[in-house]
């Protein structure tokens, strides 16, 4: 999802770094107006440690290119410059630089969104993370653990970002019920190559969410995108040459519940989350494009392939700024029909890779984090391996707030 | 679930908005942050406006999810109403931006900051995160004070009027009854605090930096070593050792706030701890704002009998 830039591009986002710096260190005028527009940055690095090292694949899935587990030992993780603010009394606009530990920066999120349209309505426009999901629109840094959920690594390349637009319409109701529709560019995975003359993907949710007494609150949420994807590569190491062309249909079924003693979530609260995913693509998988003999396998009409995951998980803050976690999540990629697939990376080899994380998590501050992860990759045929992490999360100057 | 049916769906939302039957709702619908604010609109507002506060006196206003059913509740409001001065800087954007109500946003007459209305104390010369959770702006918790509640009231009195100009009338009468009933009660209040001038307290956290320059009582310590970090036995220790040379009566913590530090330092120094409501609904018996003071003066004055 992450577009490079050349060194020019680079040298201006380290300006833009500087001045964010400048900003963090400048006194805030009264009035809370302080600085528009508002200037943060996150900052975030792990130390790992891996009882085995094994490159991230997943039998039965050809991979997006920005999944995995992480490296071994000392890892900076992404640097990011958040931007945002509102532009005038119609548009709000918010732009975050990602800047890769290995050089490289990027573009995660530029966006506008109206605040003026009437009757609930807004628009938002530009590269933003679709409103599919739960966590797809949450930033990497807000989320319980190292990684993302195995299946939105498997199914959504991690998250699902792109160019496009986005209509959202809030219900005048006296619970939240939204309805959302996007169009996008169709460049990012599980979309790619821009197809339908850069109309590649679609998608469209339904959330609804209430409270449950003084305590208790919950969101649910069903979603579907459709993408087409055009000589759509894979970032699987072991087999980096598998296109798909064709098209991927995923949908997903989310659900959310948070509990805090009489609603005060300061000193302790509770927060369980689930996800269902499934996705259909019907098109064709061609290996080793540059081969003797380029193989195409076959994915349409009643070959369509299946593939489908879920993940649990629980947070729990038992203390001021101390929280423990448990995520537990599956895929599972159904054999295709074509036999041409049987021994590639195509084939599901018997095993429905899982992943098993537990983290504990202790805030020095409201803008430092530091988190311990134990993670039991099961993802493969074989031993198990155990993953350790260490990981800091930082966040300095002004800094969104947070979503549900 | 198709495509179609959610355009189908999209355009059927398109169609309710436009016969908005919101549009003929009677009431002024506010979205207060704070209870105080609620009770405030309802006391000007009466049967004119419907106000719900977002928060309660037992949770802790700087740490609120952003829940949908508070985004749904902005998306029907007609005046978001709260303290401001960055209180609600983790939570409130995200309500006005979800909420895609274009009535409330900053700048326009559905949104007002009590803050923005009153002089504000201890703003820092120099915002740096290494002193804690600052409020560049100045201390946020203006509601302590009863002038500043007077403050509040003539605006959100104007702004009533603004917003629904054909009870204009009904809301100036019920703001000028507010007004004298309030500078009655706090002339009253004034005099029954006259034992509590030059009183040396120990207070959780800045809470009461309003009230007490309305009283003339002397916060001598805080038990978070800096503001919004949790109290620690080594800060505490420095604390009692210094109470120890220089004691003070009380320890002073709101409604929302975990006990048992001011408890461990009270119970060692001797002296009564004492919850305040700090809003409405953080005791029994604070009500609505006139019992809120009764009852912060009357937990007050206590410990002096």
């Amino acid at each position: 999802m992450c577009h490079r830039w050349p060194m020019a591009a680079r040298v201006a986002a380290g300006a833009i770094a500087a001045l964010a710096f400048a900003a963090v260190a400048r006194a805030q005028t009264p009035g809370g107006a302080s600085w528009n527009p508002n200037i943060g940055l996150v900052l975030t690095g792990y130390y790992a440690q891996f009882s085995k090292e094994r490159p991230f694949s997943l039998p039965g899935f050809a991979l997006g290119e920005e999944t995995g587990l992480g490296g071994s030992g000392f890892n900076l993780g992404e640097s990011e410059i958040t931007v945002y603010g509102n532009i005038d009394p119609y548009l709000y606009g918010s732009v975050n630089f990602s800047f890769a530990p290995e050089g490289g920066a990027g573009v995660e999120e530029a966006f506008l969104q109206t605040t003026a349209l009437p009757a609930g309505f807004s628009l938002k426009f530009g590269r933003f993370f679709s409103g599919i999901g739960y966590v797809n629109g949450v930033h990497r840094h807000a989320d319980d653990f190292f990684e993302p959920p195995l299946p939105y690594q498997a199914l959504l390349g991690g998250q699902f970002g792109d160019d496009g637009v986005q209509a959202r319409w809030v219900a005048p109701t006296n619970f939240l019920l939204e309805i959302g529709l996007e169009r996008f560019r169709g460049a990012s995975f599980p979309s790619g190559g821009a197809g339908d003359k850069g109309n590649g993907a679609d998608a469209g949710f339904v959330k609804a969410g209430g409270d449950l007494g003084e305590s208790a609150s919950w969101l649910a949420g069903f979603s579907r995108l459709n993408a087409r994807a055009d000589g759509r590569t894979t970032g699987d190491a072991s087999a980096p040459e598998t296109s798909f062309s064709g098209d991927s249909r995923v949908d997903i079924a989310s659900l959310v519940w948070k509990w805090a003693p009489a609603g005060n979530s300061a000193s302790s609260n509770l927060k369980l989350q689930a996800e269902v995913m499934r996705r259909e693509e019907r098109g064709a998988y061609t290996l080793d494009p540059s081969g003797a003999a380029p193989t195409a396998v076959d994915f349409r009409g009643g070959n369509a392939g299946h593939q489908a995951g879920w993940y649990v998980q629980g947070r729990y803050q038992f203390l001021f700024r101390w929280r423990v976690a448990l995520r537990q999540a599956e895929v599972k990629a159904d054999a295709p029909k074509d036999p041409l697939a049987a021994g590639t990376l195509l084939g599901p080899a018997g095993r429905t890779p899982r992943l098993t994380s537990a983290m504990i998590e202790f805030d020095p501050s409201e803008f430092s984090q530091i988190r311990f992860q134990y993670s039991r990759d099961e993802t493969q045929p074989g031993a198990a391996v155990n993953r350790w992490y260490l990981q800091y999360t930082i966040t300095a100057g002004a800094h969104p707030a947070h979503t549900y | 679930m198709s495509f179609k049916a959610l355009f189908l769906g999209l355009a059927l939302a398109g169609v309710l908005a436009v016969l908005d039957p919101g549009a003929a709702r009677a009431k002024v619908n506010v979205f207060a942050c704070e209870p105080e604010w609620a009770a405030l609109a309802r006391e000007l507002g009466g049967d004119f406006v419907s106000a719900q506060s977002a928060t309660s006196g037992l949770q802790d206003p700087h740490h609120i999810e952003a829940r949908p059913s508070l985004i749904a509740r902005v998306r029907n409001a007609d005046l978001v109403l709260c303290t401001g001065a960055e209180l609600e800087v983790g939570w409130l954007p995200v309500l006005l931006l979800q909420s895609a109500n274009p009535n409330i946003q900053p700048g326009t007459p559905g949104y007002l900051e009590a803050a923005a209305m009153v002089p504000l104390l201890e703003a820092p010369a120099q915002v740096d995160r290494a002193q804690g959770d600052v409020h560049a702006a100045g201390n946020p918790h203006i509601q302590t004070d009863p002038r500043n509640i007077a403050r509040v009231a003539a605006s959100l009195a104007q702004r009533f009027e603004q917003l629904d100009p054909s009870h204009a009338q009904d809301y100036a009468q019920r703001g000028a009854d507010f007004s004298r009933r309030w500078a009655e009660a706090s002339a009253r209040w004034k005099a029954q605090a006259a034992p509590l001038k030059g009183v040396p307290v120990v207070v959780h956290h800045k809470d009461w930096t309003y009230l007490f320059a309305w009283l003339g009582i002397e916060e001598v310590g805080t038990l978070e070593p800096k503001p919004g970090v949790p109290p620690s036995t080594a800060h505490l220790n420095q604390l009692m050792a210094q109470l120890r040379a220089h004691p003070a009566r009380m320890v002073i913590r709101g409604g929302y706030q975990d006990d048992r530090p001011s408890r461990f330092v009270a119970e060692r120094m001797g002296i009564p701890a004492v919850a305040l409501p700090f809003t409405i609904g953080g005791t029994p018996q604070a009500t609505d704002l006139f019992r809120l003071f009764d009852d912060t003066l009357s937990r007050l004055l206590e410990p002096l009998r």
